[in-house]
């Protein structure tokens, strides 16, 4: 808006291992969200470089760019992000849509997540008629249902109440237990302390990297 | 994505917004409907008029007297000199030629016909016995003028005529009387109604001399000249015009007009005239257009946050435009078979409340009104896809 330049990140040396559980702490306008989208290929830093699985991928073109978020990052949002058009079902399935997958292969694929995060009752329901619960579920059953290396969640628990936040974030640890690399971005101490690896961010600059 | 997801996706979508597509969909179906109605009627009047003024005869040559300075028109209105009359005498010479089939001297005027104690003026025609197959009229009784016969005081009677003066069918052998003269009703016409502000049922038919002795005159009104062929209009129409020349001593005073080349104007005015509202319903598509492009930015806006979660769920910039590229295929192809059915419904409508009109719509204009519709349903796509494909998708889910 004005002429000055506003910088979101500036000096951020991070690598992160596949496998590890890493939570992302700060107050708003850190720019956590921000480190969190140039991670998940959403932004593109100005300068720098971003490795992911050993290949560089900071000057992909944009359709590439698309094929790797969609080949290698699950996204999980605070606002879960569903097509309220498309009932569960549907929403699970659009990723393997997008990857041009068979449709019959895609029923089978979308049966088994259902039945993996138990919203098999909830399929063919729209995210209007679900708890904020099982919107995330479904959520995350989006995220994973292409298997990704790295799931990227941000505040995955800020809409819900304690208990249900609870119960997503049992299921967000059950994958990293499973492989996937899980990077969390949240405000909340007691939830960042969960995770293996706590980064903290102010003012666009990593202050602690600590495991 | 797969072409057939996209298709899909995109039909899902369109059919949850039903409010927002229908008035899209009813939009440029009224658009097509338009066209095709329109042209229809237009299309229809030409057929009328045209199929009319073939009705009154084939390969038809029509002489007058007199000639029009001003080339092309119908004379009468504007005629430059004094004409020579047209004579009996000049039609007989007529029949000579080898392009001629045969021809009808005509005479016209009014006269009072009285039968069975009824009176009332009639438009009385003069002629010859070929002018049934010249003008391709039918009788329901009796016979025409005789062949060559023509001192015989014979009337053929208008149908609507025959009914007036002779309601139990009984005409033929009535003895009536036309101005001063006897006659002896020897047909009935057939009813053809009015054809080229003529109508047929009300006028009686007597030989050309009883009218010329009636109406007292030497001249005649018209020569009706049937061809032998199509192709022996053109040099009929010059044999004819170049032995009046030599009768009439050099002058060349008659005006001499072939049916076929004022079918081929009329043809040709109500074919512009039918472009014409063509182009006219044309623009209703274009504003359907504006209106799609309208509906689907603000479309675009709405569902930002989607486009944003599409894009982070991993669809390239290519995959999104032809997720609305393909909104506006389906509402463009809803419309135009829609708008498609309502024309020619529309144009049942008008046939049935108007048998005599032809209002069907001409194949081109169904072809471009659903061509039309298609094209501007997509152009007007076009931006917004764009708008929706370059979204950022950072903004797009931010906006929660």
């Amino acid at each position: 808006m004005g002429d000055q330049e506003v910088h979101a990140l500036s000096e951020i040396n991070l690598e992160i291992a596949s496998g590890e559980y890493v939570s992302i702490m700060g107050p708003s306008g850190s720019g956590k969200t921000t480190l969190l989208n140039v991670i998940g290929l959403l932004d593109r830093p100005d300068s720098g470089r971003y490795e992911l699985d050993g290949r560089d991928v900071t000057d992909l073109s944009e359709t590439e760019q698309a094929r790797v978020r969609r080949e290698k990052i699950g996204f999980v949002f605070q606002s879960f992000h569903l097509v309220p058009r498309l009932t569960a079902a549907e929403n699970v399935e659009l990723p393997l849509m997008l990857a041009g997958i068979a449709p019959a292969e895609r029923r089978a694929r979308v049966d088994e997540a259902l039945l993996g995060f138990d919203l098999c009752d909830r399929a063919q329901h729209r995210p209007a008629e679900l708890s904020g619960g099982q919107r995330q579920r479904v959520a995350i059953a989006r995220a994973t249902i292409l298997r990704p290396t790295a799931l990227l969640a941000d505040e995955p628990t800020g809409n819900l109440d304690h208990r249900i936040g609870a119960e997503v974030m049992a299921l967000l640890e059950g994958l990293h237990h499973a492989g996937t690399t899980l990077i969390l971005v949240t405000h909340d101490r007691e939830l960042g302390a969960r995770a293996h690896r706590h980064i903290a961010m102010r003012d666009g600059e990593i202050v602690t990297d600590e495991k | 994505m797969k072409l057939r997801d996209t298709l899909h996706l995109s039909l899902h979508t369109v059919a949850s917004y039903r409010t927002r597509s229908l008035l899209i969909v009813l939009s440029i179906a009224l658009g097509v409907a338009a066209v095709l109605v329109l042209t229809a009627l237009g299309d229809g009047a030409r057929r009328y008029v045209v199929g009319k003024f073939s009705s009154i005869g084939t390969n038809l040559i029509v002489v007058l007297p007199g000639r029009a300075e001003t080339a092309g028109g119908f004379p009468g209105a504007v005629l430059a000199q004094t004409p020579r009359d047209l004579t009996l005498e000049d039609a007989r010479f007529l029949g000579y030629l080898p392009q001629v089939k045969c021809y009808a001297p005509l005479n016209i005027g009014v006269a009072e016909l009285a039968a069975a104690s009824r009176l009332r003026e009639v438009t009385v025609l003069g002629s010859t016995a070929d002018l049934l197959p010249i003008r391709h009229m039918n009788l329901v009784q009796g016979s025409f003028l005789a062949q060559g016969a023509e001192r015989s005081a014979q009337m053929i009677l208008g149908a609507k005529l025959a009914q007036e003066f002779f309601p139990h069918g009984n005409a033929i052998g009535q003895r009536v009387r036309l101005g001063d003269r006897r006659f002896l009703v020897s047909g009935v016409l057939a009813i053809q109604g009015e054809s080229m502000g003529f109508n047929s049922d009300e006028l009686v038919i007597i030989p050309i001399d009883y009218a010329q002795a009636l109406f007292n005159t030497s001249s005649l009104f018209r020569i009706l000249v049937e061809a032998r062929s199509r192709s022996d209009i053109t040099s009929a129409k010059e044999a004819i015009r170049d032995i009046l020349k030599r009768r009439h001593d050099g002058e060349d005073d008659v005006t001499v007009i072939t049916q076929d080349a004022v079918l081929a104007t009329f043809d040709r005015i109500l074919r512009a005239l039918t472009l014409g509202v063509a182009g006219i319903a044309t623009i209703s598509l274009a504003v359907a257009g504006i209106l799609v492009m309208n509906v689907m930015l603000v479309a675009v806006s709405q569902r930002t946050s989607e486009i944003g979660l599409l894009k982070a769920i991993g669809a390239p910039s290519a995959a999104i435009r032809f997720l609305f590229f393909a909104e506006a295929l389906w509402l463009s192809l809803a419309g135009a078979v829609i708008g498609f059915t309502l024309g020619q419904f529309g144009s049942l409508l008008i046939r049935l409340a108007y048998p005599q009109l032809p209002a069907w719509p001409p194949t081109w204009a169904s072809i471009a009104g659903v061509t039309i519709a298609f094209v501007t349903g997509i152009l007007a796509s076009l931006l917004p896809a764009a708008r929706a494909a370059r979204l950022d998708p950072v903004k797009a889910l931010g906006g929660k």
